[in-house]
């Protein structure tokens, strides 16, 4: 581990000159937050509820994916406003639940609950930090995800075309975003990214400073815990792509809105064009939504062996390998298009460079149970169902790097089972590893074990049920985005929506887990993991108190070699 | 089939680790690609075939699909059966893929079980204090390096198989996206269009007015990929294929023939197509185009060159190249072949 805590007291003076930490009340703490924990917790309870939204709508979409044919779409479209939809904006709905599932996944639910959730409630713990560098700018991220998130669940309230809401994918590719959906939910779309976007690059810029500027003293670059190492690579990979989507996208609302032609063949523009603005922050994108995840992983992996990182600094600087890499690999999103030969060959080769350094991540953990002695606590089991189930969707994306192989398998379902073997079981596995992990420092209660294992086994069968047969449909050409199929594709798709059933019930389980653990949870010590536990946060009380670190702890020399 | 056509193309890529790559592919692994039944050796064709080689004018009847062949199989598992040779020599390299994935993420699961199996608090309660190990450090890092090298070489070679430009003689097909549907240009042929839509299915909206329903002919293939008039084309030739569209992005897309592109508005993207085998090869749109997104898929129907002149002739103004009109009933100029209204012309084939 980066920094032992061994020279550090816990304050005494928390309880000395203070009887209680000073909480405003309610409105003022919860409307007008700027403390880092409080947030911290807005933004986890927010990921939540919108992680909710999106699974209710890929529920929709696994259901009615069950079988060929059109089952349910029509009843889905009356739930967005449609009175007796005709066959169009019934098979609009299809869309418009892609396009929301997708959005709502990537900007509301995974990038809060990990930078705005994790990030901000142990970044300033783990680096010995009273707060965040922008207490006030941090709350203005939040209210703009919020917001956000908003504009986008309006959005499918209002026309788009065809039908109401927007229905052109989370890519949001012109010219059917431009000229090909009239109507002001694109619109109210796009605005959701912006307003996510800002959030975003202003929580960016605060974790940045906070982490460059406001380290306890003793805490070189080269101590800091690898999930605050995951955070600053993350943070600089927002500041540097995000205004590039904001750019295309503001491009798409002047197309749209005010006559201009950017991508538009017919007056000198280029649709192409979008597509490389939109990977060139896309690419960048899925790694923002993993590397928090990689920080995680290394610092439970860590506890649970009672070891420290094996190889602290190959870790560190493969995340920072992957951030620079991950910059110039965007058209391999895009080998369909038309791309010249040699552009594809290019791709390829640079797509492939950045296996290595997440070969690196995947041994390095590996490395670090080895000669461990491992417990296997609920946060570990989940770790190590990560590190397989990344494994799983890397080697996929291995295939996919190789344009000519590409050319088979693009927007295919074999894409579906690879992004959501990095993500829905890469991402989301590794949140519910920090969720188990620090639920009770957050919350000062203990969960179930026993629930807690429960629901990661319950967990992985659904996820893989779901997800494995896709690379079986990709394979025989099922192509993604379909509501409807040949009959050849019905066996796998069926068993993934039982699939679906399965996942659901472990949430059950996980709610349930949450419920007992406010009834009737034990109350959480301060290092309830014990002595593998050593980064700062374990030093303070479950939860910690409303300010911390009001005399900064000095970190010793301790060297984690 | 895959196996043992490795020759075609790797010739050049000689590092040891392609080989060995190839070596590994050349053994399909019937667990992981479920190859679809073989072909009847006679070519399964639509009952009045024979008819089409009455001569003069133009006549045809479609060809019935092989089952299971340029077409998904039930409960499948693996990728179609390739009827190109680009496609053979990628469905043998993703083989060899198949092998590696395999393997690296059964020595992680391995790993994995080894670790929890004997550094558990039980059997192991000290924990060490390694956390180095410079040798096993750089090991990781450049064995990776090796195996990307290994799939990168036959990679490299497949993308510029693939975008070969076509030769000068090479029959054009002119390819149009449309919302919901695809249309055919033959401009080496008097530029005759055909308009291709999905069949509708029984029970089912429907999906194309006027159309009629998938089964309702002896030769219709699934429902879903059936369409009222296939993209005709002689097979075991060159043909370019010049892709664009009308309205939004499409892609044509067919699986058997390792053949995808993107048709956008404002480009022609250019790719050739080489079949082997007679044969009806499905595909669909992909790349999300609207509503209908699902509903416009791809026919292409190879016929010996004989048939698929007798099929040109069926059209008003088809002509075949190089023999007399039968009949020139209407004056069409004899295009280029790279003639198009679309303002960018983007030649993806480049000269390797
Ligand atoms: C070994 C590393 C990886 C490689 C080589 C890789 C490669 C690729 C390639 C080539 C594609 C494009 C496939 C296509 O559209 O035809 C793709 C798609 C995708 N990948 Fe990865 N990938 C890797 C890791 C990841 C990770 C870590 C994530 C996120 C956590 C991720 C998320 C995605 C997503 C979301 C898409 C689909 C985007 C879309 O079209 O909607 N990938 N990947
Ligand atoms: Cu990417
Ligand atoms: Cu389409």
């Amino acid at each position: 581990m980066a920094t032992t805590a061994d020279h550090f007291q816990a304050h005494p003076e928390d309880h000395s000159h203070h009887d209680h930490d000073h909480k405003p009340a309610f409105f003022a703490r919860w409307f007008m937050s700027t403390n880092h924990k409080d947030i911290g917790t807005m933004y986890l309870i927010f990921a939540i509820f919108a992680g909710i939204v999106g699974g209710l709508f890929s529920g929709m979409m696994r259901v009615e994916l069950a079988e060929p044919g059109i089952q349910y779409l029509d009843t889905f479209a009356t739930w967005f406003g449609a009175v007796n939809p005709d066959f169009n904006s019934t098979l609009h709905t299809w869309n418009v639940l892609i396009t929301a599932h997708g959005l709502i996944m990537v900007f509301f639910m995974v990038m809060p609950a990990i930078i705005g959730g994790f990030g901000n409630w142990f970044v300033p713990l783990m680096i010995g930090a009273p707060d965040m560098a922008f207490p006030r700018m941090n709350n203005v991220s939040f209210w703009l995800t919020f917001f956000g998130f908003i504009s986008l669940l309006f959005s499918a309230f209002v026309p788009g075309g065809t039908g109401n809401g927007a229905g052109t994918g989370w890519t949001v590719y012109a010219p059917l975003s431009t000229s090909g959906s009239p109507g002001p939910a694109v619109d109210f779309g796009i605005f959701a990214l912006h307003l996510a976007g800002a959030g975003s690059i202003t929580g960016a810029i605060n974790f940045i400073t906070t982490i460059l500027n406001m380290r306890a003293p003793g805490m070189t670059l080269h101590k800091m815990p690898l999930f605050v190492w995951s955070v600053l690579v993350t943070a600089f990979l927002l500041l540097l792509s995000l205004p590039v989507l904001a750019a295309a996208i503001t491009m798409l609302l002047t197309d749209r809105n005010f006559g201009t032609t950017f991508f538009d063949a017919s007056g000198g523009g280029d649709p192409v064009l979008y597509q490389h603005l939109f990977w060139f922050f896309g690419h960048p994108e899925v790694y923002i939504m993993i590397l928090p995840g990689f920080g995680i992983i290394s610092q439970i992996v860590s506890t649970f062996s009672k070891k420290p990182v094996f190889g602290y600094l190959g870790m560190a600087y493969a995340m920072v390998a992957i951030g620079v890499v991950g910059f110039i690999v965007w058209a391999h999103h895009m080998y369909a298009t038309g791309l010249s030969v040699n552009t594809k060959m290019y791709f390829t080769a640079a797509t492939m460079v950045i296996a290595v350094p997440t070969g690196v991540k995947i041994f390095s953990w590996i490395a670090t149970m080895w000669g461990g002695s491992i417990e296997f606590k609920s946060p570990m089991v989940w770790a190590i169902g990560f590190i397989f189930l990344f494994t799983v969707g890397g080697v996929t994306g291995v295939v996919l790097a190789n344009g000519g192989v590409d050319d088979v398998l693009h927007d295919t379902y074999y894409v579906v089972a690879h992004f959501h073997y990095v993500l829905s079981l890469g991402a989301v596995t590794a949140l519910f590893a920090g969720f188990y992990y620090w639920f009770p420092k957050m919350s000062g209660r203990m969960h179930s074990e026993f629930l807690s294992h429960v629901h990661f086994w319950v967990f992985f069968v659904g996820v893989n049920m779901i997800f494995f047969p896709m690379h079986f449909l990709g394979l025989q050409g099922m192509p993604r985005r379909y509501p409807d199929y040949a009959d050849a594709y019905t066996q796998w798709n069926h068993v993934a929506t039982i699939g679906y059933m399965v996942m659901a019930a472990s949430l059950v389980v996980w709610f349930i887990n949450i419920i007992y653990a406010f009834t009737a949870g034990k109350r959480a010590a301060d290092n309830y993991w014990g002595e593998g536990a050593t980064t700062l946060e374990w030093t303070l009380s479950s939860p910690p108190p409303f300010h911390q670190f009001e005399t900064l702890p000095v970190i010793g020399e301790t060297a984690h070699h | 089939m895959t196996s043992g056509k490795t020759s075609f193309g790797l010739g050049r890529a000689v590092s040891s680790l392609a080989l060995s790559l190839a070596a590994a592919l050349t053994t399909a692994l019937p667990a992981f690609a479920q190859e679809a039944p073989a072909a009847p050796s006679a070519l399964a064709t639509g009952a009045a075939n024979g008819a089409a080689q009455a001569s003069g004018a133009g006549s045809y009847t479609p060809m019935a699909p092989t089952p299971g062949i340029g077409m998904p199989v039930d409960g499948g598992i693996g990728l179609q059966e390739q009827f190109s040779k680009v496609g053979e020599y990628g469905h043998a390299i993703h083989h060899g893929l198949l092998w590696v994935i395999g393997l690296i993420t059964l020595f992680v699961l391995l790993l994995l079980v080894i670790v929890a199996v004997r550094f558990n608090r039980r059997s192991n309660p000290i924990a060490s204090k390694t956390s180095h190990n410079t040798l096993l450090e750089v090991v990781w890092t450049l064995l990776p390096v090796l195996i990307l090298v290994g799939i990168a070489v036959p990679s490299i070679d497949l993308i510029a198989k693939q975008y070969k430009p076509a030769p000068k003689d090479a029959l054009t097909i002119k390819v149009t996206g449309n919302q919901w549907f695809w249309t055919y240009g033959y401009p080496d042929n008097g530029d005759f269009e055909v308009i291709s839509n999905m069949l509708n299915v029984p029970d089912a909206p429907v999906i194309n007015n006027g159309v009629r329903e998938v089964g309702s002919q002896p030769w219709d293939g699934p429902s879903q990929l059936e369409v009222d008039n296939r993209m005709v084309v002689p097979v075991g030739e060159p043909i370019r294929l010049q892709i664009t569209a009308a309205d939004v992005i499409h892609s044509f897309a067919i699986p058997s023939l390792w053949f995808k592109l993107d048709a956008v508005p404002g480009r022609i993207n250019e790719k050739v197509l080489v079949i082997e085998k007679p044969g009806v090869y499905y595909g669909q749109c992909s790349e999300l185009c609207g509503v209908k997104h699902a509903y416009m898929p791809i026919a292409i129907e190879a016929l010996p060159r004989d048939k698929y002149n007798a099929w040109v002739l069926t059209h008003a103004g088809g002509e075949i190249d190089g023999q007399d009109k039968p009949a020139p009933a209407t004056a069409a100029p004899v295009p280029t072949a790279d003639a198009s209204e679309a303002p960018v012309v983007d030649a993806t084939a480049e000269a390797e």
